[in-house]
């Protein structure tokens, strides 16, 4: 190649990237700073009408956090969603993908459609939906759980249970996609193993405990961090269901970010949250990575 | 096969079809409740299927609450933010892959490192900054946080390096301008995960709730999320009306998977491994 051809092509590549990389810079680079520097102030309001009436507060908005019990309740109540949820899901989700996956499974496309299906559905739309399912008198839940003679429950009014309800939506609704990673994980397995396991005489349990699962191991790691990822990020759910209560018991922390910012008009201190919400992000996935490499030989 | 062998088939097959139907089941009340009659869903023990079907709560939605505006609105944010993601996306994807430039390397590990960010961190300012450019409230605006997908750019980019360099030599030496090359050899051969890209970006703009929230105020802006959200708020009693919304919501995205699933599971695959 030639000197000239070379420039030819780095100005090309530089042409091609602009579009996307000046977007990527005015729309989230420049913002995602912007949060940080937002943080340290006490932006609000008046603010939106004159910006000068902004000052810095250092960490004011911090302190102000930390002194604030609806913080810790939104972020206990994250926590609870991740901690919970993101296990929960990748279990269904696992459990799904080797229920499919099985040898005696006829009709495979048809119930991995069936089993992805509500992953792609409107969480609004669903949210509502199951508003009605989780209905104390009304509802398919307490009346399926009324014919083995359990409850009524009152699933979205009581603090209790308004949690793990809102979990088992998040769950039903988004089990198919990890399912649908796992299958991938699974049929990269190579068949030989199995079979040379089964000579040696190892049951099916042997076989998913000592094959399967040590060789999905990139595979959990890739659905942990995803999965803890969005979890953090719970929003739309106790918006539609609960607008986080009873007794904010399903107030999150992005729902308080959204409150405190767009209700109250408090943009600083929801910025805030917001630096808070990815900090806990980036230190959940630092931890599973770290996890992840301590534990592989 | 042995009679055992066929009734472990039939129990594990059956097994499979209780969850499918689990997993099925609040779509298809969803579905069923839409179609019966006002108050008949409050009545205990809850109905399966209506008593006597009835549209109605359909065309109160379109007549009376204005639900065709606020499809229109959704379809013009998820067709018109796919088609440019789609475009944009392609290009940075083939020119991470297969141009050299300086910075490339290092600006593609920043873009990944930028994944770990979510997304409702940049919100806040952004909203001050589309008030200062005036987009608040217009479906531009609103169409923003799909136009440029940091995984749609990696999900190109991977599937990018495996075209051939010779194809794009040759083509270079045929003294083709570099732009031509992107448009006749490059965007054919990028086809299929264009298409599995361009599904999924639709999806996400027409599923897409909290920005839409914070940057539409005005009703007749509204995608249908968000009106959707706003009419369980005074309708919330009105349980068929609000099943009615929430399929008109739910049917576009539903009806795209069905017909282009392939590509979804395409997608979703090819990034895992990868990845």
């Amino acid at each position: 190649m030639t000197p000239g051809e070379g420039r030819a092509e780095s100005r090309a590549g530089w042409g091609f990237i602009t579009p996307a990389m000046t977007l990527i810079g005015v729309f989230f680079a420049i913002p995602v700073a912007s949060a940080l520097l937002l943080s340290f102030t006490d932006f609000d309001i008046y603010s939106i009408g004159d910006f000068k009436s902004t000052r810095f507060v250092g960490l004011k908005n911090y302190t102000d956090l930390m002194a604030m019990p609806l913080f810790w309740q939104a972020l206990r109540n994250t926590l609870y969603f991740v901690m919970v949820g993101g296990p929960l899901s990748a279990a269904a989700s696992l459990a799904a993908a080797l229920l499919v996956h099985s040898k005696l499974t006829r009709l495979r496309p048809f119930f991995r459609s069936a089993f992805f299906a509500p992953w792609v559905t409107t969480l609004v739309a669903v949210a509502l939906v199951w508003r009605y399912i989780y209905h104390p008198q009304y509802g398919l839940l307490n009346a399926g759980l009324g014919l083995v003679g359990l409850g009524p429950v009152d699933w979205l009014g009581h603090p209790n249970w308004a949690m793990p309800s809102i979990i088992l939506l998040s769950v039903w609704k988004n089990f198919g996609y990890n399912m649908l990673v796992f299958l991938a994980g699974l049929s990269s397995i190579p068949e030989e193993l199995y079979e040379a396991a089964a000579l040696d005489g190892a049951g099916a349990w042997k076989r998913l405990r000592h094959i399967t699962l040590p060789m999905l191991g990139p595979t959990f790691v890739f659905v942990g961090v995803v999965t803890m990822i969005a979890s953090f990020q719970i929003f739309s759910e106790p918006y539609v269901m609960t607008q986080g209560g009873p007794l904010k018991s399903t107030t999150t922390l992005v729902l308080l970010m959204y409150e405190q910012g767009f209700r109250w008009w408090r943009l600083g201190l929801a910025a805030a949250i917001a630096v808070v919400l990815f900090l806990l992000t980036l230190g959940g996935t630092l931890l599973q990575l770290r996890i992840r490499r301590s534990t592989q030989p | 096969m042995k009679t055992a062998e066929r009734l472990r088939v039939a129990g594990y097959n059956g097994l499979l079809l209780v969850a499918a139907v689990l997993a099925m089941g609040p779509l298809l009340w969803m579905v069923s409740a839409s179609f019966m009659a006002p108050g008949e869903a409050n009545t205990s023990p809850p109905p399966l299927l209506p008593a006597d079907p009835t549209l109605e709560h359909y065309r109160t939605l379109f007549t009376s609450y204005n639900l065709g505006r606020y499809f229109l609105n959704s379809l013009i944010i998820a067709l018109g933010g796919t088609v440019l993601a789609v475009l944009i996306t392609g290009m940075a994807g083939y020119a991470f892959a297969k141009l050299r430039f300086r910075g490339r390397d290092p600006l593609f590990r920043a873009l990944l490192a930028g994944m770990v960010i979510p997304g409702q961190v940049a919100m806040l300012p952004m909203f001050i900054m589309l008030r200062e450019m005036g987009l608040i409230n217009t479906l531009f605006g609103a169409m923003i946080p799909v136009l440029a997908p940091i995984y749609g750019i990696f999900l190109v980019r991977q599937y990018a390096l495996s075209i051939p360099d010779d194809l794009l030599d040759a083509a270079r030496l045929d003294g083709a301008s570099e732009f031509r090359i992107f448009r006749s050899v490059v965007l054919p051969a990028l086809r299929p995960v264009l298409a599995t890209l361009g599904v999924f970006t639709f999806l996400s703009a027409w599923n897409d709730f909290m920005w839409p929230l914070i940057v539409l105020s005005d009703d007749s802006r509204y995608t249908l999320p968000v009106a959707l959200a706003n009419l369980a708020g005074e309708h919330v009693q009105d349980v068929e009306l609000m099943m009615g919304g929430a399929v008109v919501t739910v049917l576009p995205v539903f009806l795209a998977f069905l017909f282009l699933q392939r590509y979804y599971i395409q997608g979703i695959m090819a990034g895992s491994v990868k990845g």
